[in-house]
C-alpha cells in the first residue's frame, strides 16, 4: 500500500511494509528521519510527537494510512544547528534537556502549546505539557525554557 | 583563554546541538547492514517448569530464521549471569547466588523472564513468530510478598529460606545495651517501595558479528561499556576480550537501570553468530516494566534511643531486601554496603547496628536505581529522627543541630565503617531555612487551613556515600572489580586535544564538563578539547558511570592525566627555551622562563615534529591515567519540603521544595542544577506517585505508564535549590558528585511534610490520595 505525505516539506511517496504501518515507524524507518523517538507503547510518554498539519498528535498513535496526503513537521524540520527554532534555542539556553531522549517530542509538543496560546504562565505551561514525561529534567528547566521561547515566538 | 568555560562556568552544554535538532544517535537509531530482528519470549508466569517447546509453527513462517531457546543456549556453553558483588552473611558464610542463565532452561522465575529468543527479518514477522510458539509451562506457587518470602517455598535449589545472606554491620550487644538504658526509643515500621526505573529511552541492542575476523560487536545501551565487555567475555563467554567490542553510543538515560548485563544484550550478541546476521532488539516500555531491573522494596523496622536531652545513642535497623529472582549485576551490594553504611547520616550516634536478610522472590531482579541504598537508609534516618522530634515536643531543626556532626569533627569516623572527610551540615541546613521561610510555616498553615487545605514542612538531612570507589577497600567488601577509572589526553601536533574517559554520559554533560576541567588544566581553548566515551575498542578499561562518580573519579584521572602533559611539555619547553625545566613556570597554557615564552600548542608540535629535541625522552604528547579513590565522597545536604493536602480529596500538593547541597567545588553549576532538579522529581515520584505492584500471583500490576505513575510536569512545583561548599579534601579537583542527590534526601523530605500535616505519625509511600483521604478520616 502505498501513501503519499509531506515531511518538512518534502514530498515522499512511501510503500508501506504493512497496512498496520504506524506513522512513527515510517518516519523512523523508511524515511530515516530518527529524531522522533518511541519511548512508550501506549501513547503516553509523547516522545514521538511531531506536528500533522500544524498540530502535535503523537506518531505512535496514528496509522500511516491516516495521514495520507497530509503535511507532518518533526523535529528535524524546525530548525538546523546554525539556525534554531526558538523553541530549540531556549531548551539549551535553559539546560531543559539531560540525556535528550523525550526533547523532540517536548520541544514539538512545546511549540504547539506556544502557538496555540495566547499567554502561558509557569502553571498553563506544566499543564499543557503533560502528555510528555521527562525522567532527568524534573521539568523545572522545560518550565523556564518554553516561557522563554514565548517571548520570542 | 575564555573566562566563560573554565571550571566554575556554567557552560551551555556541547551535546545539545545534537540532541535538539534530533540528530543524536541512540542505538535504535543505528541499523547495520543485513540486520535481524529479534523478539523474546517471556514467562507468562512468576513461577513455572518449562516443559516442551514447539516452534516448529513458528519457523514455517516466512521471513522466519531462527527460534532458540535456554536449551540452545546452554548446549553452546554460555554462562551464568554473575552478580559482581559477593556479600557475606553474619556467620562468614558466602551468600547463597541461585544461578542466572541468560535464557531460563528449566524454570522461569518471574513474569517476563526471556526462555528463548525469536529472529526473523522484521520485528512484525518476529512477533508473529513468537505468538506460534507453543510451550508447556507448569505452573508452581510464587513468592511474592517480601515479608514471609523466607516462610515460603522454595524458589530456587539450595537457597533455604529464599535468603541470599543474612548480612550485618555494626555491634549488636553495645547497641541494645544502649537501646534498653535510652531515655526514649522512636520506632517505626517503614516500607520502602518499589520503584521501576524508566529511562524514557527503553533498552537495545544490535549484536554484529564478524565471521572472518571472529570478532564481535555489541551496540547497546549501557552505562559502563567495559563492565559489560569483562562480564560477556569472563563469564559468559561470549567471546574474549580482544574480540569484543561494545559501543554505547547516545543513551537516554539510565538512572542504575542500564548499568547491570541482561540477558536480552547477552543473547542477541550470542544470536548474531549463530545466524550470521546482526540481531536488533529494541525493548518495548512493556518489556522494561517487565524486565529492567527494579529498585528499593525494603520492609523495615527501626529504633531510635535517645537520651533525656535528646541526644542520639543507638540506632538499630532490622530490614528484609527484596533482590528480586535473581542476584543482579549490583544487587547484593545495594542494600548492605551501600545501606548499612550510611545510617550515621549526619548525626554522631555512637552505636548503631544494622541488619539486612536478601530475600529471593519471583518478581523482576532488584538492583541500584538512583541513590541506590542511600536513599532507604536516609528514609530510616530521617524519619526516625522527625518521628523522634514530635514525640519529644523538640523542633526537628533543633533536635537535627543538636545531633549532628561538627566542622571540627572531621575526618570523623561512624559505627559503620565510614569516615567522613569533610562537611559543614549546619551550613546548608541554615541555608534551607532560609530559602523555605521556615519562620513563617505557623502563619502559612492558618492560612492554609482557612482554604480547607492542610499544610506541613518536613526535613531530610542526608548524607551519602559517592564517588565509587577506593578499590581495595571495596573489593576487601566483596566487589569483584575495583573502582577507578582511566583517563586519557592525547594533545594532537597541532594542539588540539582528544580525551578518552572510561566515565560514561547517559545526559549528565560529560562532553562539555570533563571538556572544561581539561581545557582549564592545560590552558587551551574549550573548543579545541573533545570529548570520547562509551566505546571499548576507543577508550581504556574503564568503570563507567553510576554512584554518582564520573567526576569524582573519571574527572580526577583527567587531572593527573593533563598533569602528566604538562610534566612532560614542561621538559620539552624548558629545552626549547635553553634552561632548564626547574626554571619553567606554567600558567593559562603557556610555559614561561625568566626571558622566554612558549605555548603548550608549539610545545606539541615540537612533541610530534623531534627536530631539536630533549635527549633521551619520548616523542609525542599523549598521557593515560588511571585515578583509584583514596576514599568515598561525602555529599550532603538539606532538603526541605512544603505541602498542602486538600481535606476534602486527599490530593497533596507539593508547593515548595528546598534542595541546600555540598557538592564540594562545583565545575558546572548549571549543570548541577540540573541534576538536583532531576533527582528531586524521582523522588517525589517516590514519595507521591511511583509504586511497583505485583499481585499475589506475581503478575506486575503496574506494567505501563497508564498503571505506574511518573511524575509529569503538573505534578511538580519549581524547585528552589543552592549549594555550600566544602571542598572533597582527596581528590585534585575537590569535587563529591552531584547525581543522586535529589533523589536521595526527597523522599523523606516530602513524607516527614505529609506526616506532619497530617498530624500521623506514618503513611507508607507513595502518599496516594487514597492512603491520604484515609489517614484524614481515622483521626
Amino acid at each position: 500500500m502505498k501513501i503519499s505525505i509531506t515531511v518538512n516539506g518534502r514530498q515522499h511517496d512511501v510503500d508501506l511494509p504493512q497496512t498496520n504501518a504506524l506513522l512513527v515507524d515510517v518516519l523512523r524507518e523508511q524515511l530515516h528521519l530518527t529524531g522522533t523517538h518511541v519511548g512508550c507503547d501506549t501513547s503516553q510518554c509523547g516522545a514521538c510527537t511531531v506536528h500533522l498539519e500544524g498540530r502535535a498528535v503523537k506518531s505512535c498513535a496514528i496509522l500511516a494510512v491516516q495521514v495520507d496526503g497530509q503535511a507532518i513537521t518533526t523535529i528535524e524540520g524546525i530548525g538546523t544547528p546554525d539556525d534554531l527554532h526558538p523553541m530549540q534555542a531556549a531548551f539549551r539556553d535553559c539546560h531543559a534537556l539531560q540525556c535528550g531522549f523525550c526533547t523532540p517530542g517536548m520541544i514539538m509538543s512545546a511549540i504547539d502549546l506556544v502557538q496555540n496560546s495566547d499567554s502561558l504562565d509557569n502553571r498553563a505551561v506544566r499543564e499543557g505539557l503533560e502528555g510528555n514525561i521527562c525522567r532527568c529534567t524534573g521539568y523545572h528547566n522545560i518550565v523556564k525554557a518554553v516561557l522563554q521561547a514565548q517571548e520570542s515566538m | 583563554m575564555s573566562e566563560a568555560t573554565g571550571i566554575g562556568a556554567s557552560v551551555k552544554r556541547r551535546e545539545d546541538l545534537r540532541f535538539i535538532t534530533g540528530s543524536g544517535t541512540y542505538t535504535d537509531d543505528m541499523n547495520q547492514p543485513g540486520q535481524a530482528y529479534a523478539v523474546f519470549l517471556r514467562s507468562p508466569y512468576a513461577r513455572a517448569k518449562i516443559g516442551a517447546i514447539d516452534s516448529s509453527e513458528a519457523m514455517a513462517i516466512e521471513g522466519v530464521l531462527a527460534v532458540y531457546t535456554g536449551q540452545d543456549t546452554a548446549a553452546d556453553g554460555l554462562g551464568d549471569i554473575p552478580c559482581g558483588w559477593l556479600v557475606k552473611s553474619k556467620d562468614g558464610s558466602d551468600m547463597v547466588a541461585a544461578p542466572h542463565p541468560p535464557l531460563a532452561v528449566t524454570q522461569t522465575n518471574y513474569v517476563g523472564e526471556p526462555y528463548g529468543i525469536v529472529i526473523a527479518e522484521s520485528v512484525a514477522v518476529a512477533k508473529q513468530a513468537a505468538e506460534a510458539v507453543t510451550t508447556e509451562f507448569t505452573e508452581l506457587n510464587a513468592v511474592v510478598d517480601v515479608a514471609s518470602a523466607a516462610q515460603s517455598e522454595q524458589i530456587h535449589e539450595g537457597v533455604v529460606d529464599n535468603l541470599a545472606y543474612d548480612w550485618e554491620l555494626g555491634e549488636k550487644a553495645a547497641t541494645e545495651a544502649a537501646l534498653a538504658s535510652a531515655a526514649h526509643v522512636t520506632e517505626l515500621d517503614i516500607i520502602n517501595n518499589r520503584l521501576i526505573p524508566n529511562a524514557i529511552e527503553p533498552r537495545a541492542a544490535i549484536g554484529c558479528h564478524d565471521r572472518v575476523a571472529d570478532h564481535f560487536t555489541l551496540y547497546t545501551t549501557s552505562q559502563n561499556p567495559h563492565l559489560e565487555r569483562l562480564i560477556l567475555s569472563a563469564f559468559v563467554k561470549i567471546a574474549p576480550e580482544h574480540k569484543l567490542r561494545i559501543v554505547s553510543p547516545d543513551v537516554g538515560g539510565g538512572f542504575g537501570s542500564k548499568i547491570f548485563v541482561y540477558a536480552e544484550e547477552t543473547a542477541v550478541i550470542w544470536a548474531s553468530k549463530k545466524v550470521g546476521r546482526p540481531v536488533k532488539w529494541t525493548a518495548e516500555r512493556g518489556e522494561s516494566f517487565l524486565a529492567d531491573a527494579h529498585g528499593r522494596d525494603h520492609v523495615t523496622h527501626a529504633e531510635l534511643g535517645l537520651d533525656a536531652d535528646g541526644r542520639f545513642v543507638a540506632l538499630k535497623v532490622r530490614t528484609t531486601a527484596n533482590l528480586g529472582a535473581y542476584l543482579s549485576t549490583f544487587g547484593a551490594a545495594v542494600p548492605t554496603y551501600l545501606y548499612g553504611t550510611l545510617m550515621a547520616g549526619q548525626y554522631k550516634t555512637p552505636n548503631i547496628y544494622v541488619e539486612v536478610q536478601g530475600v529471593y522472590t519471583n518478581t523482576a531482579p532488584v538492583d541500584a536505581y538512583r541513590g541506590a541504598g542511600r536513599p532507604e537508609a536516609t528514609y530510616v534516618v530521617e524519619r526516625l529522627v522527625e518521628t523522634a522530634a514530635r514525640e519529644l515536643g523538640k523542633d526537628p531543626t533543633d533536635l537535627r543541630r543538636m545531633n549532628m556532626i561538627q566542622p571540627g569533627d572531621f575526618p570523623y569516623e561512624t559505627p559503620v565503617a565510614l569516615v567522613y572527610d569533610t562537611g559543614d551540615y549546619e551550613a546548608s541546613l541554615d541555608k534551607a531555612l532560609e530559602h523555605s521561610d521556615y519562620q513563617g510555616i505557623d502563619a502559612r498553615r492558618v492560612e492554609a487551613r482557612e482554604r480547607g487545605k492542610r499544610r506541613g514542612i518536613g526535613f531530610a538531612c542526608y548524607i551519602e556515600a559517592c564517588g565509587l570507589a577506593p578499590s581495595q577497600l571495596a573489593i576487601q567488601l566483596g566487589a569483584g572489580v575495583g573502582l577507578y577509572e582511566s583517563g586519557e589526553v592525547r594533545m594532537h601536533p597541532t594542539g588540539s586535544v582528544t580525551v578518552f574517559t572510561g566515565s560514561h554520559s547517559h545526559g549528565q554533560g560529560h562532553e562539555t564538563t570533563f571538556a572544561q576541567v581539561v581545557s582549564t588544566k592545560l590552558g587551551v581553548p574549550f573548543e579545541d578539547v573533545e570529548i570520547v566515551h562509551g566505546d571499548t575498542g576507543r577508550v581504556e578499561f574503564g568503570l563507567g558511570t553510576y554512584g554518582s562518580r564520573s567526576l569524582a573519579v573519571g574527572g580526577s584521572a583527567l587531572v593527573m592525566a593533563s598533569e602528566k602533559i604538562i610534566a612532560k611539555a614542561r621538559i620539552i619547553a624548558a629545552h626549547m627555551m635553553e634552561t632548564e625545566a626547574d626554571n619553567v613556570t606554567f600558567a593559562d597554557g603557556v610555559f614561561s622562563s625568566s626571558n622566554q615564552q612558549v605555548t603548550i600548542q608549539e610545545v606539541a608540535f615540537a612533541a610530534y615534529v623531534p627536530a631539536d629535541y630533549p635527549e633521551d625522552l619520548e616523542p609525542g604528547l599523549s598521557e593515560k591515567a588511571f585515578y583509584d579513590p583514596e576514599n568515598f565522597t561525602y555529599p550532603a545536604g538539606t532538603h526541605v519540603a512544603e505541602v498542602e493536602i486538600d481535606e476534602t480529596t486527599g490530593v497533596v500538593e507539593l508547593v515548595n521544595f528546598v534542595a541546600v547541597d555540598d557538592f564540594g567545588h562545583i565545575v558546572n553549576p548549571m549543570i548541577v542544577d540540573g541534576q538536583v532538579h532531576g533527582g528531586v522529581a524521582q523522588g517525589v515520584g517516590q514519595a507521591l506517585l511511583e509504586h511497583g505492584i505485583y499481585d499475589e500471583n506475581g503478575q506486575l500490576l503496574t506494567g505501563s505508564f497508564m498503571d505506574y505513575c511518573m511524575p509529569r510536569a503538573d505534578d511538580l512545583p519549581d524547585f528552589t535549590v543552592d549549594t555550600t561548599v566544602t571542598p572533597c579534601t582527596h581528590n585534585p579537583l575537590g569535587v563529591k558528585g552531584c547525581g543522586e542527590a535529589g533523589a536521595i534526601g526527597s523522599p523523606a523530605a516530602v513524607m516527614n511534610a505529609i506526616t506532619d500535616a497530617l498530624g500521623v505519625k506514618d503513611i507508607s509511600m507513595p502518599a496516594t490520595s487514597e492512603k491520604v483521604w484515609r489517614a484524614l478520616r481515622r483521626e
